[in-house]
């Protein structure tokens, strides 16, 4: 494992949420991070930008237009007057309503236990002592490496004896911890709580419950902000399970999306409207709490 | 901070009534009670942390660990998707049968190549751009949201969008090429330009997750190594070739390793990319992947049993890319 290789310099006790940019330093000039970018490097950014930023525009711009338009060229470059009516059938006929309801409740689910058990797991790896500890957490970031998707078989086989197939909890139940929420709370708690707060509610004769409610929690809100916000995110992304344990009846986004792309619908504008539909709610998240996200898989990146 | 203070009232000696809340380990106080007292503070402090770490270890051991090897003792069965019940021992027929079919062959070839396709570039790329956001820049945080967008956008979303890109006959690829004189590509037919498209997608959605984790990677650079560098007159290409690349060694490493994973399992973008019969891979399966390949076996031909070879064989290929991961990683650490 050369996951924690990275964490020789020791990393300043920030909390994620904080502006990850270069600090300026007290006054000294610094070679290297502290060189101003210059027209080239603002020239590949933006170019770099318009790439990652055009698909999503330009799925906007198709759901806007109706499928004949689609069908010749030039492709339309810009916004058309479609946008309700296809956004409207793909909300019935694609099922892109119930999807999305039951989109936000399993990434909501998962978001929660995820947060939950990792945050409690991640207190013991990080400032309890117990046998087996180092053994665990090894074992832990070992489960990192293991693609869930491997075992979908005998998942599959178990969610069609208890006849769970197109339930929403054979989405969430496979998917409530995560090896990595672990690790990632275990390095924030490492650093932000101080073991001597710990040592004064211990001698106090507080249990450790109370040790994980009155003074744990508080401290790692910021970590649980951060690791709630990504697993949501995956969660509400994921694919592959969510094909082989829904289906149409009672699907994801991913698999109503999945369904438009198998055609299930056949005209494209209704398509790229049930694209946006499916993508919306996490654009917005990204405006709102864009900068807590970065800070987050950064975080996650230098520690782990 | 308000709870510590609560917390920590009770050091005074003794409030008055009820519950004197004295360290109970070091004073244990006269009678049962306290006696009783004590001896649950010692398992809370002995027991406690099992607690805390069991729910992960039980979700796993349920759903990551249990499937695993559950995979691989059916992958010797003859099981139906029909009647999953019915398992039938056939030994290693399954995997016979699966080094015997071309189409195995093909999907891990596939694989491959749309691995190495999309990984490189998508990592060299992270690399510059990396390099470009560790400037003291404008707007920092809005290049850095900006280039983590696709991230946000799912694979179902993202290749359908990349489907109407790449379309034959009005995408706007096509249109793009047509401008500056190249005819028409039909990228979904072709091998090499099917292959070239799935990748695509997966460059677009990763790069800039990946020049994250190297952006945050060489914040953690010491500047004196700059320093040194800039006044031996190494020029920025050089600090980043010299300095930069070398520090962030062992980062690189973890993200091939992660992206390298991420291959060998790609699934959704080939699947529709394919469009109505997508788990084919296209009508030749020139991009059929082993994921695609898996699902197929398991749930269009209804063969869960071979489904299970295939998936205990990308698992064995993972663990073939894990030891040569560690290898690489000593030799790495025995260098410095």
């Amino acid at each position: 494992m050369t996951t924690t290789t990275t964490t020789d310099p020791p990393a300043p006790a920030a909390a994620p949420a904080r502006r990850p940019g270069p600090r300026p330093g007290p006054g000294t000039r610094r070679a290297g991070r502290q060189l101003h970018g210059g027209p080239v490097a603002y020239a590949v950014l933006a170019l770099f930008t318009v790439g990652s930023l055009f698909p999503l525009v330009w799925t906007a711009v198709a759901a806007s237009r109706d499928s004949s338009r689609l069908a010749r060229t030039p492709p339309p470059l810009w916004f058309g007057s479609n946008l309700p009516r296809n956004l409207g059938t793909a909300w019935t006929d694609a099922n892109m309503g119930l999807a999305l309801f039951n989109t936000v409740l399993v990434a909501g689910a998962i978001a929660l236990g995820t947060v939950l058990f990792c945050t409690i797991a991640g207190f013991a790896f990080a400032k309890l002592r117990f046998r087996f500890k180092s053994v665990l957490l090894m074992l832990t970031i070992g489960t990192m490496m293991i693609p869930p998707q491997l075992g979908v078989v005998p998942l599959f086989m178990v969610v069609a004896e208890l006849e769970w197939t197109d339930r929403l909890q054979s989405v969430v139940l496979p998917t409530l911890v995560s090896a990595f929420g672990v690790f990632f709370m275990r390095q924030y708690l490492v650093e932000a709580l101080p073991t001597e707060l710990i040592e004064a509610a211990r001698v106090d004769g507080a249990s450790s419950w109370r040790v994980v409610w009155h003074i744990v929690l508080p401290v790692a809100r910021p970590a649980m902000a951060v690791l709630g916000m990504l697993s949501f995110v995956q969660a509400w992304n994921d694919f592959f399970w969510p094909i082989i344990a829904l289906t149409q009846e009672n699907p994801t986004v991913q698999v109503a999306l999945t369904g438009l792309g198998r055609g299930y619908v056949p005209d494209q504008a209704v398509i790229m409207a049930g694209a946006l539909l499916g993508t919306l709610p996490l654009l917005l998240a990204f405006t709102l709490f864009g900068r807590q996200i970065v800070g987050g898989i950064m975080q996650g990146a230098v520690k782990g | 901070m308000t709870t510590t203070a609560t917390a920590a009232r009770g050091t005074g000696a003794g409030d008055e009534g009820g519950t004197p809340r004295r360290p109970p380990g070091h004073d244990p106080g006269p009678g049962r009670a306290g006696r009783v007292r004590s001896r649950l503070y010692r398992w809370d402090v002995r027991y406690s942390p099992y607690a805390f770490v069991a729910p992960f270890f039980l979700f796993f051991a349920a759903f990551g660990l249990f499937p695993l090897l559950y995979t691989g003792w059916a992958s010797l069965h003859r099981v139906e998707l029909a009647a999953p019940d019915d398992m039938r021992w056939v030994g290693l027929r399954n995997y016979t049968r699966l080094l015997d079919d071309d189409f195995f062959w093909n999907a891990l070839g596939n694989t491959f190549t749309i691995g190495v396709l999309s990984t490189v570039p998508q990592l060299l790329m992270a690399l510059g751009l990396a390099h470009l956001l560790h400037y003291r820049l404008r707007a920092a945080n809005f290049w850095r949201v900006a280039l983590l967008t696709p991230y946000a956008t799912s694979v179902a979303a993202a290749t359908l969008v990349f489907v109407l890109l790449y379309g034959r006959d009005y995408g706007m690829v096509n249109w793009a090429l047509g401008a500056v004189g190249i005819d028409a590509v039909d990228w979904q037919s072709g091998t090499w330009t099917s292959q070239f498209a799935v990748s695509s997608i997966v460059i677009w959605r990763w790069t800039g997750y990946n020049a994250l984790i190297y952006l945050a990677a060489m914040q953690a650079v010491p500047d004196d190594r700059y320093e040194s560098a800039a006044l031996d007159g190494a020029s920025r290409w050089q600090q980043f070739r010299h300095v930069t690349v070398p520090a962030l060694r062992p980062t690189i490493l973890f993200t091939i390793v992660v992206s390298t994973i991420g291959a060998t399992q790609l699934f959704g973008e080939p699947l529709l990319f394919g469009g109505a019969g997508g788990q084919k891979g296209g009508a030749s399966h020139q991009f059929q992947t082993l994921g695609l390949y898996l699902y197929e076996q398991g749930w269009f031909s209804f063969h869960l049993g071979r489904a299970c070879a295939v998936a205990w064989t990308m698992f064995l290929i993972l663990l073939l890319i894990a030891a040569v991961n560690a290898t690489l990683a000593r030799r790495l650490r025995k260098s410095h």
